[in-house]
């Protein structure tokens, strides 16, 4: 009798953690949203509520999650500050035109002046130029890196889902490996050989190692597309394989990889700031929040504003992140209201 | 239960050598080795070739790591280039560590739940909505910051506690630096327990209890806590390999002479054994940890127990 | 009268508007009766076994309005306290879905043990035997070992008849069972349905049975209310209402069920579909979908027109309904 309730998996439980840190925080994410067992909806105001909404238009996954979130505070402002974040990694000068490079150390922690609102760090750098500037290196990070992982992720992992055997084994188990090793030490070791001070060191590692967290979402939620019905008939009809992942399983299997790849996004900002503080991220004369942290921590005593403010930046834009990435899970995620 | 456990742990060994071979080849890839040794100065290359065949670096890489694993199985980590038994490195950084660990799990426990327990039984509440939005930050300022603001205030501005641990590092001495080292997970337990109450609070088994006239307290803590925190402690559980492998940044904000230290050390001086010695135990740790959670699990869940 | 419930009113806040789930609920049941609540899903016949028993979610549900009177004393009014003592004592609960109903990760023991320790003040010792007696009494084998098992670990007949055991504990005067063969195997719905009429007339209980299955209730109700829109429209004594509805639903009901002399023909289904509870047509809420339909449907709430002693309608032309009109 197939009665057997389908029980926690315990892998499901597990997944996502041991990297540690930072990188690690998107797959928990998930797995606070995945984890807990998932009662069978309550019978009353519930069969009412489908009831009455079928009385209503009939209305898509994606429509009335768009609806939702353009009335959600959360989403407009995570989103604006978003925006502005973008706008100033592109073209910094607009609101900072100095050049952040240069620096009096003679003013060397002092604190706002006019015209440096910010006051100065310890080489004498205006710390508002530094601030705005750094955030490039952030966004650049956290974008490219996020691309590379949902890209390669949910690639492999939609094959992985889809066609199964040896090679989805296979990589199921790399995945695994992936996740035992701490992701901070990994880059420490990986990334301390590095000499380049561009990004792209710092997004290739987390591409590296972030790209199983994608994987296990997409791979999970194909294999439950697969199963649907409507994917069988397709099946059934000659459809291609192609056709098939394309058409029918992608459109329905994107929505939680766009929803972990979103609060990832902001983890992976977090984590270049990690590395960065830790000496193996970017590094001088690259213009960095982590860079700025890590340097004014010593004389934090005498110049806390050297900081607190790029810790101020670097926190908002994380939170914006994660909280776009919230307000997206709940418009399309309705079950956890 | 027999058969679970003995597949779990079959599943464990490629993890295990694989992440242990990774490492290794990432190791090899940070440069050589020999470099660091020498100090400032380039070695002769007469010293290079010597050391080299002492350390039996000569050999290709797959030996070298067959080699090692084969002296790991009879404990001997091998040395650090002073001479210096990795072992030795570890008997007095883990204990350091491990304690560090501890008050983070700690404060997991008793704050994550407490929190996540008080918000999830007032959903919509107040209470509850400051709980997410406190949540929400925790996790966005990353660890290094929340480390470095606590102790500028604590430690420097009103003096509440030691800047630095020191080389000893006591229970009282990591109160601080463990709650910085939980601070992520710590918010991750509380929504995951509001997450889990809420969903079980919806249950039919609930209602069931409702039904049965059983006291308020009874429901809550027999058959809501009891269904709902099965996902939290095993959250908890696996989160110990992670927090022991993410303790090098609150070992260094702290200056706690633990297991990141010992690495940081490690690295800076290129120094090969150390590194994978110390990550291996830190493989075996994070993959021990997760199997006793499954096992937990099995325990906790009857479903997972007769399945 | 052991259970009168008057004008009762439930609606549920959502965020798309107010659902008006239980609009004016009527009946009783008494001391060693067995009433059943007939509808389609979505009829807010479980809403209203729920407002009965206590246990609706508020919010997002309200009571709107109205009375339950158990044994004479308005339930609505009572503290939760004195509610709760009630719940499980009193009247008790059997649900539809045994699996999810029970706690996974409490053995069948402990659950029905709950009851006496809880309640009675027990020792779990003394609890624990009479959950094997109870289990004894539904008849599961080997009871005194399975009381260690879990939930799961039964089939799904087992497991009714131990929330049937669970219900009967403290042998309480009504029992409110809420579809509770549906989720099962059709073999075994009968020997769960069976079981449940035995023991409800050797404990003497009154039974309160909501179903949507018109071949249950003809075995054991003793009464039928028929539910749409959150209304009872018609209620009558079981076999006045097989021999001829007075309601047009009720006879669409009938005629929808599946029989052997009418092989062949094609079967008949009720036109339309059920309200949208968020807005219930004016005037009587079957009109959209009714046969006789007139001006006054469409316009006037149908009062509660007594038919005879023991049957009321809520139709303007149940007396055409009666005479079997309702086809033309």
């Amino acid at each position: 009798m197939p009665e057997q309730p389908p029980p926690h998996e315990p892998e499901r439980a597990v997944a996502g953690t041991g990297m540690g840190g930072a990188m690690d925080l998107g797959a928990r994410e998930a797995s606070t949203l995945e984890g807990a067992p998932g009662g069978p909806e309550s019978t009353g105001p519930v069969a009412l509520r489908s009831s009455a909404a079928s009385g209503g238009r009939a209305r898509s996954l994606w429509s009335d999650a768009w609806r939702d979130l353009r009335r959600n505070p959360v989403f407009l402002v995570s989103a604006l500050v978003i925006c502005f974040l973008v706008v100033i990694a592109i073209r910094p000068s607009l609101i900072a035109p100095g050049n952040p490079l240069t620096c009096d150390l003679a003013r060397a922690q002092d604190g706002p002046a006019p015209g440096h609102p910010f006051g100065f760090d310890g080489q004498g750098c205006d710390v508002y130029t530094r601030t705005v500037h750094g955030a490039r290196a952030s966004v650049t990070v956290g974008v490219c890196a996020t691309l590379g992982v949902a890209l390669l992720g949910s690639v492999l992992g939609g094959l992985a889902g889809y066609f199964g055997g040896a090679s989805d084994a296979l990589l199921s188990r790399a995945t695994d490996i992936f996740f035992a090793i701490p992701v901070v030490l990994g880059g420490l070791v990986l990334l301390s050989v590095v000499t380049s001070n561009t990004v792209w060191p710092v997004v290739g590692f987390i591409v590296l190692l972030g790209w199983p967290q994608i994987f296990r979402i997409a791979r999970g939620s194909v294999i439950a597309a697969k199963q649907q019905d409507y994917v069988q008939a397709a099946r059934a009809l000659g459809a291609s394989h192609s056709r098939i992942l394309l058409r029918h399983i992608a459109p329905n299997a994107v929505a939680p990889v766009i929803v972990v790849a979103t609060i990832a996004l902001g983890t992976y900002i977090a984590l270049e700031a990690t590395l960065s503080y830790l000496g193996v991220g970017l590094k001088p004369p690259s213009v960095s929040w982590g860079i700025d942290i890590s340097a004014a921590s010593p004389y934090v005593r005498n110049a806390p504003h050297a900081l607190l403010w790029p810790a101020g930046a670097l926190a908002i834009t994380v939170l914006a992140f994660i909280m776009l990435g919230d307000a997206v899970r709940d418009a399309l995620d309705p079950r956890l209201r | 239960m027999g058969r679970y456990v003995a597949r779990r742990l079959l599943q464990m060994i490629p993890v295990f050598f694989g992440a242990t071979l990774l490492i290794f080849l990432m190791v090899n890839v940070m440069g050589d080795p020999i470099a660091g040794l020498c100090g400032e100065r380039a070695c002769d290359t007469a010293t290079a070739a010597q050391l080299r065949r002492q350390f039996g670096l000569d050999q290709p890489l797959w030996q070298q790591y067959t080699t090692y694993m084969g002296n790991v199985f009879t404990g001997d980590f091998g040395s650090a280039f002073n001479g210096q038994p990795v072992t030795q490195l570890m008997a007095s950084a883990f204990p350091v560590t491990i304690r560090l660990t501890v008050v983070a799990i700690l404060f997991e426990i008793v704050i994550g739940i407490a929190l996540g327990v008080v918000s999830g039984l007032r959903r919509g509440r107040p209470v509850d909505t400051s709980v997410l939005v406190l949540t929400l930050v925790v996790i966005s300022v990353p660890t290094f910051v929340t480390g470095l603001l606590l102790q500028l205030l604590l430690g420097v501005q009103w003096a509440w506690i030691k800047p630095s641990v020191s080389p000893e590092a006591s229970f009282g001495e990591l109160i601080v630096p463990g709650l910085v080292l939980a601070s992520v997970s710590l918010a991750y337990v509380t929504r995951l327990t509001r997450t889990s109450l809420a969903e079980n609070q919806r249950s039919d088994y609930l209602r069931t209890a409702v039904a049965k006239g059983l006291p308020r307290r009874r429901i809550v803590v027999r058959h809501l806590l009891r269904n709902s925190l099965i996902p939290v402690v095993t959250f908890i559980g696996t989160d110990i390999g992670a927090l022991m492998g993410g303790a090098i940044v609150t070992e260094r904000i702290f200056n706690i002479h633990g297991v990141g230290y010992q690495l940081y050390q490690g690295i800076l001086r290129q120094n090969t054994q150390t590194v994978v010695g110390f990550v291996t135990v830190l493989v075996l740790v994070f993959l021990v940890a997760n199997l006793l959670v499954d096992l937990l699990y099995a325990v906790l869940d009857p479903r997972i127990r007769y399945a | 009268m052991l259970l009168e419930v008057r004008d009762l009113r439930v609606e549920f806040r959502t965020r798309d508007g107010v659902v008006h789930a239980v609009n004016g609920v009527t009946c009783e049941v008494d001391a060693g009766e067995t009433l059943a609540v007939l509808g389609e899903s979505g009829s807010g016949k479980s809403v209203t076994a729920q407002a009965i028993m206590g246990i609706l979610d508020i919010p997002p549900g309200r009571i709107g309005g109205g009375q339950v009177l158990f044994r004479g004393t308005d339930l609505l009014t009572l503290k939760e306290e004195e509610r709760r003592r009630i719940r499980g004592a009193e009247m008790a609960m059997i649900f539809q879905d045994s699996l999810s109903a029970l706690n996974p990760v409490m053995t069948v023991g402990a659950q029905l043990g709950e009851m006496f320790t809880v309640h009675r003040g027990m020792s779990r010792k003394d609890a624990r035997a009479r959950a094997v007696e109870l289990m004894d009494r539904v008849r599961i084998p080997a009871a005194s070992q399975r009381v260690r098992d879990y939930p799961h670990q039964f089939s799904g007949g087992m497991r009714q008849r131990i929330m049937i055991a669970m219900a009967l504990a403290l042998e309480p005067a009504l029992i409110i069972a809420d579809e509770p063969t549906t989720a099962l195997d059709v073999t075994v719905q009968a020997q769960v349905m069976d079981l449940l009429a035995e023991l409800r007339s050797e404990y003497g209980m009154g039974l309160l049975l909501i179903t949507h299955d018109l071949g249950v209730v003809a075995d054991v109700a003793d009464r039928i209310a028929v539910m749409y829109a959150g209304r009872i429209v018609e209620s009558a004594p079981v076999h006045d209402i097989y021999k001829a509805p007075a309601h047009p639903y009720t006879r669409g009901l009938l005629d929808s069920i599946p029989r052997l002399d009418h092989k062949g023909r094609e079967l008949y289904a009720i036109r339309g579909l059920p309200p949208n509870l968020q807005a219930i047509p004016p005037g009587c809420a079957f009109h959209p979908r009714c046969p006789l339909a007139r001006d006054v449907c469409r316009k006037d709430v149908p009062p509660l027109y007594e038919v005879s002693g023991t049957r009321t309608s809520a139709c303007h032309f149940w007396r055409e309904c009666l005479d079997g009109r309702a086809d033309s």
